[in-house]
Parts: structure tokens; C-alpha cells; sequence
């Protein structure tokens, strides 16, 4: 695993890194699936540390185990060895004080709740009162741009609207840390850069520590202010990027050089390491 | 030709095309050819016996006159549609519905003791549904167990039944609306278990990353999402209740009911109040399986499935 020299763009929080607690600590984390055709090794000797307000992205090709290191953080799996921490305490403690925005591959929405209703249903079910989930809900739609459409049940939405439904509902709780799982993965690539662009804009004013899995380079590069490359049989790190790209960009960022020149490294890393398989 | 046919269609009358399009022509196509078969079979059926009568009372007889007491019979082997006709008209408009000999008031026993078994039979499927995806131990030992309930017939134990429940006091409703229930926990009980297992594992994830207690995750996903398989088994299980209201009849010599009323007219040979009862099971059933269907579409639209 190299650390990366620091990049031309430094933001001044980016210096101080290391004297802030993690958000997310892992130290010598291994993974393995018991299966029918013997062992899988989805994650082997991980070390990673996230720090507070960081949007962290984990990119490389299917296997790698970047789901797989992800529903770890968010105690839907548990580990074979090794150390998990977050904010100072285990995963599953993490969990139960309902530390996890979680946004998965597909919106998975409730069909039989209104828009509305489906953000609200984490608001529900941590007991909150009736007038404080209803302005949650008001609150957080209007912040993905879908006011006007609570009373709408989720097949009358298109994929991109019930994928922001779902950003919506995970934000609803103001949880310390947003998981995301290829939240765009489904979607047009056009569809996609507008939501990457209000998903920027979305973390900049909410100062969350984002975690994102993707496969997709430019996404990640115009993103995160962090990028873990990994690479499979079995999931390990093969570098970590940092990446500060100015805070106000837009889409138009990803012509420039800088952007360019960190998209490069992402690919050689990414290329380094599937030589292992050839 | 057929582009012919093609072009002239449209522009044929109004009433024509909505009546050709429409179900009225196939329906009222299907019914003429039961009642002529069904004519035809009441001739084919019935005139040995006459025939039998007419060459020992020698009788000079002609095909005519056969078919015109074929459809006359008193008690004949399958009366025709029109003596069925005129019973039901006898039995249920022309007699007061508190009258022993009407069968409003026999259905009403039999729909009485049908839907207090389905309402037991639905709860009790429910419930083991929701102990089977809850409780491993039940999942592998009570499947086993409700499938071979099944495969005792039901005329078999039904006798059974009624005489141990009558043992311990139980007579009249209760025993018959215990029948029903016996046969119609079954499709609900197998329904639920895939309806409350139908949640992806995403949805399921999703309620773990809020760390919610498995009431919330029963109440706000499972109970919800079993809400298409529920309806789908209840329409199943309210037409088989009504079999078993009509067979918990049968052998407890019931007084009154639809039940009651088919083993009075096979003791006495009374066809056709065997088949004017059959008829009137037949339009109960259909009606209360178009209740669930109404109930069934008026709670999806409510949960918001597409229209």
C-alpha cells in the first residue's frame, strides 16, 4: 500500500487529518466465505482510516470486495479477523445508536408507501414524533430536489427520482455516516452526472462523511476527497488516493488536468492490480 | 377475404362490434350450448326409465312425447334447466325467508357457519404463518404436519368432529364452522409463509442498518408486503370454508343448511332440490369469492398499487 505525496490541491482540513479521531478505523481486516466450493476470500488484511467529513470512494472491478468491506463498516457482515471501529466503538454498536445511512444498489422502496412516507419510515421507526417526521420529510425531499411529489407512490417516479428517494430517506435520520453502494450504478449516464453533481453539492452544505462504492473512474475522481483502489481474489488495497479537487466544481472539472492526472493514477492502480489474475 | 372482413368491420353498427368485442356473445354462446347439452342429456338419461314404464303399462309412445316427459319427470335421474328453474323460484322468491322450506334461509345457515370458519381459519393460518417465519423450530417441524392434515379427506374426519365436539357440548355452529376452518387455514397458512417471506434481502438490509426490532420489521414490511399473497389465498380459502359448512352438514343430520338440504333430497329422491341446492351453493360461493375480490382491490388500491 503507497500514501500518495500530497497533491497540488490541498485542502487546509486535509493537513490536520491525523489529529482528528477516525470516523472509521480498520486495522488487519479479513473476510473469508465459507462455501460450497471451499473458502472465498472476499477481504484480506485491510487497514483503512476514514476521517470526520471525508468522502471516501472504494473503486475496482466486481470482487474486489467493495461491497463486501462496506455492509462490514455497516455490521451486515461479519468479519473472519481483525479490527472494525466506529466512531470509537464496534460496528454493531454502531449500528443499535443508528450511526448508518445506508443507500443500496437499487432504491428499494416500499411500494406501498408514498414518497413521503418511505422517508419517513427510519423517522417511524427510531419513535419520532408525527410533526417532526413530517418536516423531516419536507426537509430532505426538498434537499434532492423532489418537492412536490410526496404524495406520489414510487412506480409513478422514474429510477433516478426513486434513487434520490432513497438519498432522502438515508439523510432523514441525520446518521453520522452515509454508505453508499453504487447508489447510481442503475442509472443513464446522463441521469448520473446530474446526480453526482447535486450529491457533491449535497455533501458540501451537510459536511457528512460519505463512504461510496462505484466502478466507475470519473465518478470517483470527481467525487471523493479520497479514493481506495482495491482489487480482488482476494479484496485487498492497492492505494490510496487523495484527491482535492476545489470544493465548488462541476462537472466541467473532470476536463481538467488535475482531474486527468488523478484519473490516471486511479487506472494504474486499477491496472497493477488485475496483472495478479493474468 | 379476410382483408374484406378487415374493412367492413368497423364500420358494421355500434351495438354489433361492442356486443362482438365484448363478453356478452361468448358468454350467452357458452350458455346456449350447456343447455342444449344439458337438454339433450335430461332425454338421454331419463328415458330408459320411462321407456320401462311406458312398455309395461303398454303404452303406444312417440319420440315427442318421450322428450315432453324426459323434462316433466317428478323425480327424474338429471331434471332439465327449467324444472331447476321453476324450484329456485318455488324455494327462494315464492316462500317467506324464515320458512323452513326456503333457501334463503338454509344458505344463510350454511353462509353463517362459512364465514365463522373462514374468520377462525384465516386467523389460525396467519398465525402459524407468522410462527413458521419466526421461530426456526416451527418452520422444520409444522409444515410436515399441515400438509398431512390436508391429506385426510375431509368426509373422512368430519363425522369425527362432530362427534367429539358434541361430546364436550359443542353442537350446531360451532362444530361445522370448525370443518371449514380445518380446510381453509391451509392456503392461507402456505400463502403467508411466501408473503411474509416475499421482502428482498435489500428491504431487509435496509431494516437492519436502522436497527429495528422484528415487530417493526413485521409490522412495516413483512405484514404489508404479504398483503397480495394474503388476498390471493383467501379467495381460495372462502370457497373451500363453504364446502366444509356443506359437508360439516352432512353428517351430523343437520336440520337446516344447504347441506342438510341435499342429504333430505338424495333420501328422498329429490332431484331437483338436490340441483336447485347445488345452484345455490354454486351463486354463494361465486358471491363471496367476488367479496374478497372487491375487499382485496379496494385495500391494494389504498397501498397504492398501479391501477
Amino acid at each position: 500500500m503507497t500514501q500518495n505525496p500530497a497533491p497540488k490541491l490541498v485542502e487546509p482540513a486535509a493537513s490536520g487529518r491525523q489529529s482528528v479521531a477516525p470516523v472509521i478505523d480498520i486495522q488487519g481486516l479479513s473476510l473469508t466465505f465459507q462455501t460450497a466450493d471451499g473458502p472465498v476470500y472476499a477481504l484480506s488484511d485491510v487497514d483503512l482510516s476514514v476521517a470526520p467529513g471525508d468522502f471516501v470512494s472504494f473503486i475496482g472491478p466486481s470482487g474486489c470486495g467493495k461491497t463486501t468491506l462496506m455492509r462490514v463498516i455497516a455490521d451486515l457482515e461479519k468479519p473472519t479477523a481483525g479490527e472494525v471501529s466506529v466512531n470509537g466503538v464496534s460496528p454493531e454498536a454502531a449500528r443499535l445508536a443508528r450511526a448508518y445511512g445506508y443507500v443500496f444498489q437499487a432504491p428499494a422502496l416500499y411500494a406501498w408507501r408514498t414518497v413521503e412516507r418511505n422517508v419517513m419510515l427510519p423517522l417511524e421507526i427510531m419513535g419520532m414524533g408525527k410533526d417532526e417526521r413530517r418536516r423531516r420529510a419536507a426537509e430532505y425531499l426538498d434537499l434532492v430536489n423532489l418537492k412536490g411529489f410526496e404524495k406520489k407512490f414510487p412506480w409513478q417516479l422514474s429510477g433516478g427520482m426513486q434513487q434520490r428517494v432513497s438519498i432522502a430517506r438515508a439523510l432523514s435520520f441525520e446518521p453520522d455516516l452515509l454508505l453508499m453502494d453504487e447508489p447510481f450504478g442503475a442509472l443513464d449516464e446522463i441521469t448520473r452526472d446530474h446526480l453526482n453533481e447535486q450529491l457533491l453539492r449535497l455533501w458540501e452544505r451537510t459536511g457528512k462523511t460519505v463512504i461510496f462504492v462505484t466502478h466507475s473512474i470519473p465518478e470517483a475522481v470527481f467525487l471523493s476527497s479520497r479514493i481506495v483502489v482495491m482489487s480482488p481474489r482476494p479484496g485487498r488495497i492497492i492505494d490510496v488516493i487523495d484527491c482535492n479537487l476545489p470544493p465548488d466544481r462541476t462537472l466541467d472539472a473532470r476536463e481538467t488536468p488535475e482531474f486527468l492526472e488523478i484519473a490516471h493514477r486511479v487506472r494504474d492502480g486499477l491496472r497493477a492490480g488485475h496483472s495478479y489474475d493474468d | 377475404m379476410t382483408t374484406d372482413v378487415a374493412a367492413t368491420a368497423p364500420t358494421g353498427s355500434g351495438l354489433w362490434r361492442i356486443l362482438v368485442q365484448g363478453r356478452a356473445v361468448p358468454l350467452a354462446v357458452v350458455i346456449a350450448a350447456i343447455a342444449v347439452i344439458w337438454y339433450a342429456g335430461a332425454v338421454y338419461m331419463n328415458a330408459p326409465r320411462l321407456t320401462d314404464g311406458y312398455e309395461r303399462n303398454k303404452v303406444e309412445w312417440t319420440f315427442g312425447q318421450l322428450v315432453d316427459d324426459a323434462w316433466s319427470m317428478e323425480r327424474p335421474i338429471l331434471p332439465a334447466p327449467h324444472q331447476i328453474v321453476a324450484e329456485l323460484d318455488k324455494s327462494v322468491l315464492q316462500r317467506k325467508v324464515t320458512s323452513k322450506r326456503s333457501l334463503v334461509f338454509h344458505a344463510w345457515v350454511t353462509l353463517s357457519s362459512t364465514l365463522l370458519g373462514f374468520a377462525m381459519g384465516a386467523v389460525l393460518g396467519i398465525v402459524l404463518a407468522v410462527g413458521i417465519v419466526h421461530v426456526r423450530t416451527l418452520d422444520r417441524s409444522l409444515l410436515p404436519w399441515i400438509i398431512a392434515s390436508q391429506t385426510i379427506p375431509i368426509l373422512a374426519i368430519a363425522p369425527m368432529i362432530i362427534v367429539v365436539l358434541g361430546n364436550v357440548g359443542f353442537t350446531g355452529l360451532v362444530p361445522k364452522a370448525i370443518i371449514s376452518t380445518y380446510l381453509c387455514f391451509f392456503p392461507v397458512a402456505i400463502g403467508m409463509v411466501k408473503g411474509l417471506r416475499s421482502p428482498d434481502p435489500l428491504q431487509m438490509d435496509l431494516m437492519r442498518t436502522y436497527s429495528a426490532s422484528s415487530a417493526q420489521v413485521f409490522w412495516k414490511l413483512r405484514w404489508p408486503a404479504s398483503a397480495p399473497f394474503l388476498f390471493a389465498s383467501l379467495k381460495v380459502a372462502i370457497a373451500i370454508s363453504l364446502v366444509g359448512a356443506i359437508v360439516g352438514e352432512l353428517p351430523t343430520g343437520a336440520q337446516a343448511g344447504i347441506g342438510a338440504r341435499l342429504l333430505v333430497g338424495s333420501y328422498y329422491g329429490q332431484t331437483i332440490q338436490i340441483w336447485a341446492a347445488l345452484i345455490v351453493a354454486a351463486l354463494l360461493a361465486g358471491l363471496l369469492v367476488a367479496a374478497v375480490g372487491l375487499i382485496e382491490r379496494m385495500v391494494l388500491r389504498q397501498m397504492g398499487a398501479r391501477p
